[in-house]
């Protein structure tokens, strides 16, 4: 069974497993680093959404031959550290896009905000690449799905997180 | 345990005389608000249980009929000057949240607060949290009477307690109604408690003393923390405990907006669902998925190649179950490849053949006439037939759950005990099921509740707990099993298609002078709802009580879950036939509510323009109730209804009454050719809803911030059911496999501007929240549609019978493999 290593929010990580197996499953079921989620395996719902090297893309559309040791994959449980934040689940300062999750209170249950703020963190930053802000326009293109239907909130947080990124 | 004494007589002995104040001169004058009736505090006994720290524990019941004001009392006909008034529903005087909260009396067992050493309370909540926010709320009751901050409250779900019965249900969004009170007695009792203890540690009187954010202060200056206290107040005996319970006028957590106490936990993905666990949890754990058949409710007739997938990569095991055949392997990107590679012989499904218009043709056969009524020979009618194709009552958490069931020699052999985590509506039925299932006895299943992601009525049944059971037990090890979503989509449970016939009779206007409605009849046709996961027991045991006559158990919930909230004059009537089918059918959020409810505010604005009135002023002079009139007036005040709109855009208005709460939605919809032929890839765009307008009382609302939350969430469910989402039935199988075909609103189609506004509190008690806005929601997007296409629409979603725009995926391999582009899609 090949090996295959990667960066993994930040630490160099290994895994034997076959080349075709998509990234989402390397990191929950074999690495247990669960805050990306499943809810398609399609690339459609992108609950999944995290970041590789910057960019968002959906873990369960990635084999894992795809990657290799200088590329760097950075999950939900990374993002604060990606702005030198140390906050977790217990408390300290979190990324400004996951603190505006908060003061909007936007989660309900909770299964698709992982993905939604990575996919609100990299919209942020390809808006910026383009030397411009996030409008409705661009609200309008997430594909992030939300059952609970908390998209309002999501629109509300995403301008606020922006504006402290 | 004092559980012997739990059993004496339901609700908390409650002192005479200490009833709240229903002083005459308090109910709400025609025009103005209702205002909340002034409490008197109320006292309760709760029990002290004995143990190394403080317990207090009162049997989980609240309210009763008696309490219940009857809408019977509203000034109807003040009101409704000009309306013909109808004789209350069954719904106005017990409905199914009554139904659920008298289910639990005489049964109800013991729930707990804990004073735990470390300053900090602790309650298992025996209900499921799948994003509704009954954590919150809960936390914030406790916290309240307490006088502890909401931070030091820590709400677990309680794993599935027999001895509960009735009352451990998860539905008809009662949790509040009916937990309220008694997680108040039980706090209050910790707080007196700890009171007490302070009074004989510092040797002064009790009345000298307070409770304040988590420490007993006295007038000295001393001030002793609750942990410390805590073990000093614990319970030498099981004994009882005189406590009372805070005013409304006092609460200082109770209607204030909070934050979600498991925010901080979902948004830094450390909130544990239950795919979410790992063999740190249960040791051995791996994922698992079963192949399932191509039509719905298929069967094995034999597997081909069972050695040859068993020996795929990454796989452990393959097995017949009666779902399908199972695999379990290292993950699940593995278990995919291998379900795909199963060669399986299928039997026939439950519904060959099947599309929409076979089942159309059939609920049509069982429609009920409509009665001719006896109305004056200048009456008009207005007659309407609506269609409400399936839709998915899917959440984004697929049907999942871990099962460890022990074997006495390996898959298939004798079971010796199980072990279960989900996300369980029902965990008591679910605990029942299984232990039959696995041939077990009940006191051998462990059920826990794992925090659920959504649920919107499919998390009701637990049906993935089931078959995970099962797996586990034929394999002899632990599974963590997950259905696909194309599998949730075409196999998981439907809100099922059916039909609304209507007919209303008015007199119209003459001379300036607005006509009236006269009678009102409509005609329900549905494929059946499945209620066996607990409610049904819960009806049985209550029918010979209840209002509604020897009913089925859907009956019976249709009976209690519909008003009409108008004056329709002296006929008004619905009633629902259901035709049972092979289909895998549950509640979906707010049940026969959004399709009924829809219907009727169409018809509403029909008979509007018959009587020569405006939707809105329409409806405020047909209402029966005051809090239905603030709602309505709120959202046509903040709307700003009737302002003048371009052409192929609209208003529209309507109110929905349930769960001892109002909502009323306002929407304006674009359907201007611009906005209909948007084309963003793999969606369905066509109208949108720009601006949606909300006001919503629940009684007492406990959350705000959460209430609000439940607002947005079911507008967001109504547009769908309006205008996007549902399930096309062709050929025994639905055609929607993923979330680029069942259309649920996404960002393209939410409304820029949102208004929610939560009324003051026009009760003691709080009402149901987490269903209530999806029928005002859908029925004022299908509203305010037809305003502005002119059309009045009769199906539902309106896009139903448009071309698909996908292309449906495979049935045979019954999933679709993980695409492998996923990088050239990066941004």
């Amino acid at each position: 069974m090949p090996t295959h290593t990667f960066r993994l929010n930040g630490e160099q990580v290994s895994v034997d497993t076959e080349d075709d197996v998509r990234l989402l499953w390397v990191i929950r079921d074999l690495l247990g680093v669960t805050g990306p989620k499943y809810g398609c395996g399609l690339g459609v719902c992108q609950a999944c959404t995290s970041h590789l090297n910057g960019k968002a893309v959906n873990l369960c559309c990635i084999p894992v031959s795809d990657v290799g040791p200088d590329d760097e994959i950075t999950t939900i449980e990374g993002l604060p550290a990606t702005v030198g934040a140390t906050g977790d689940a217990n408390g300290g300062t979190l990324h400004p896009m996951q603190q505006a999750w908060l003061d909007n209170d936007v989660a309900q249950c909770g299964y698709c905000q992982p993905g939604q703020i990575m996919a609100a963190v990299a919209k942020v930053r390809a808006a910026r690449a383009e030397g411009r802000e996030l409008g409705d326009a661009d609200y309008d293109e997430i594909r992030n799905v939300c059952r609970c239907g908390t998209y309002h909130r999501i629109r509300e947080a995403i301008a606020q997180g922006a504006a402290n990124m | 345990m004092a559980s012997g004494a739990a059993h004496d007589g339901g609700e908390p002995p409650n002192e005479p005389g200490n009833e709240p104040g229903n002083e005459p001169g308090q109910k709400p004058g025609k025009g103005g608000r209702a205002h909340r009736r002034p409490t008197s505090r109320r006292r309760f006994m709760a029990y002290l249980i004995a143990g190394p720290t403080l317990v207090a524990a009162v049997p989980l019941v609240s309210r009763t009929l008696g309490s219940q004001a009857s809408a019977a009392d509203s000034p109807a006909a003040e009101v409704g000057a000009a309306s013909v008034p109808s004789l209350p529903e069954p719904a106005e005087i017990v409905d199914l949240s009554d139904l659920l909260t008298l289910a639990a009396m005489p049964t109800a067992e013991l729930i707990k607060v804990t004073m735990n050493t470390d300053g900090t309370a602790s309650f298992a909540l025996p209900r499921a949290e799948v994003g509704q926010g009954i954590t919150t709320s809960t936390a914030m009751i406790v916290a309240e009477e307490l006088d502890l901050p909401v931070e030091k409250v820590h709400i677990t779900l309680a794993d599935a307690r027999p001895e509960l019965e009735f009352n451990q249900l998860t539905g008809g969004s009662n949790t509040t109604i009916s937990t309220f009170t008694p997680v108040r007695i039980a706090a209050a009792a910790v707080r007196a408690r700890l009171l007490q203890a302070a009074a004989d540690e510092l040797g002064e009187p009790v009345e000298q003393l307070s409770a304040i954010a988590g420490q007993i202060v006295s007038g000295t200056g001393a001030a002793i923390g609750y942990g410390e206290l805590a073990a000093k107040a614990a319970a030498v005996a099981d004994s009882l405990i005189n406590v009372t319970l805070k005013s409304s006028d006092d609460f200082k957590v109770i209607g204030t907006p909070q934050s979600r106490i498991d925010a901080r936990a979902a948004i830094t993905g450390t909130k544990t669902f239950a795919m979410d666990l790992t063999d740190r949890e249960v040791p051995g754990v791996k994922p698992a998925m079963v192949c399932r058949p191509p039509t719905i409710n298929g069967t094995v007739r034999s597997v081909r190649n069972t050695a040859t997938v068993a020996a795929m990569p990454g796989i452990t095991d393959v097995a017949v179950v009666p779902t399908g055949v199972a695999v379990r392997g290292d993950t699940f990107g593995q278990c995919i490849d291998a379900v795909r590679a199963l060669d399986v012989d299928w039997g026939p499904g439950t519904e060959e053949g099947a599309s929409d218009d076979s089942i159309l043709a059939e609920l049509r056969a069982a429609e009920l006439p409509l009665a001719v009524p006896d109305v004056p020979l200048l009456a008009k009618t207005v007659n309407a037939d609506f269609v409400f194709p399936f839709n998915s009552n899917s959440p984004l958490e697929t049907n999942c759950a871990v099962a460890d069931v022990k074997t006495a020699s390996g898959g298939g052999s004798a079971a010796v005990s199980a072990e279960i985590w989900g996300a369980l509506k029902s965990p008591i039925v679910a605990q029942s099921a299984i232990a039959t299932a696995v041939g077990l006895p009940e006191s051998e299943v462990t059920v826990h509740v794992t925090e659920g992601g959504g649920s919107f009525g499919r998390k009701l049944f637990f049906d993935a707990a089931l078959e995970a059971a099962q797996v586990s037990h034929a394999m002899g090890k632990p599974v963590k099993l997950m259905w696909h979503r194309t599998d949730d989509f075409r196999q998981g449970r439907t809100h099922p298609m059916s039909t609304s016939r209507v007919r209303a009779t008015y007199l119209p206007g003459a001379l300036g002078a607005p006509g009236s409605v006269l009678t009102y009849e409509q005609r329900h046709t549905s494929v059946g709802t499945d209620f066996s996961h607990g409610l049904g027991d819960a009806i049985t045991a209550l029918a010979a009580k209840l209002p509604v006559g020897n009913l089925t158990f859907s009956e019976t919930i249709f009976e209690l879950s519909q008003q009409t909230p108008y004056d329709f004059g002296l006929i008004v009537d619905q009633t629902l036939t259901e035709v049972n089918r092979g289909f895998n059918t549950g509640s979906m959020r707010n049940i026969y509510s959004p399709n009924v409810r829809t219907a009727q505010e169409l018809v509403a604005d029909k008979l509007a323009a018959g009587v020569g009135l405006d939707p809105y002023t329409f409806r405020k002079k047909h209402l029966k109730d005051q809090r239905a009139i603030a709602v309505l007036d709120k959202v046509a005040e903040r709307g700003n209804w009737g302002r003048s709109m371009p052409a192929g855009t609209a208003q529209g208005i309507a109110l929905h009454p349930e769960y001892h709460g109002f909502v009323a939605v306002l929407v304006e919809i674009d359907c201007t050719a611009a906005t209909v032929n948007r084309t963003i890839r793999d969606a369905r765009t066509g109208p949108r809803v720009t601006k949606a307008v909300c006001a919503v009382d629940v009684g007492l609302a406990v959350n705000p911030r959460g209430l609000e939350a439940q607002m947005m969430g079911g507008i967001m469910d109504g547009i769908a059911l309006a205008l996007t989402s549902s399930l096309h039935l062709t050929d025994g199988y639905f055609q929607e496999g993923s979330w680029d075909n069942y259309y649920y609103t996404r960002q393209w189609n939410v409304p820029p501007e949102l208004d929610i506004t939560v009324m003051p509190a026009t009760s003691d008690s709080p009402g149901g929240a987490g269903e209530l806005a999806v029928a005002a929601g859908m029925a004022a997007t299908a509203c305010a549609y037809a305003r502005a296409t002119g059309t009045m629409p009769t199906k539902f979603p309106i896009s139903h019978d448009e071309p698909l725009g996908f292309d449906p995926l495979p049935t045979v391999p019954p999933i679709p493999q993980s695409p492998t582009d996923g990088l050239s899609r990066a941004y």
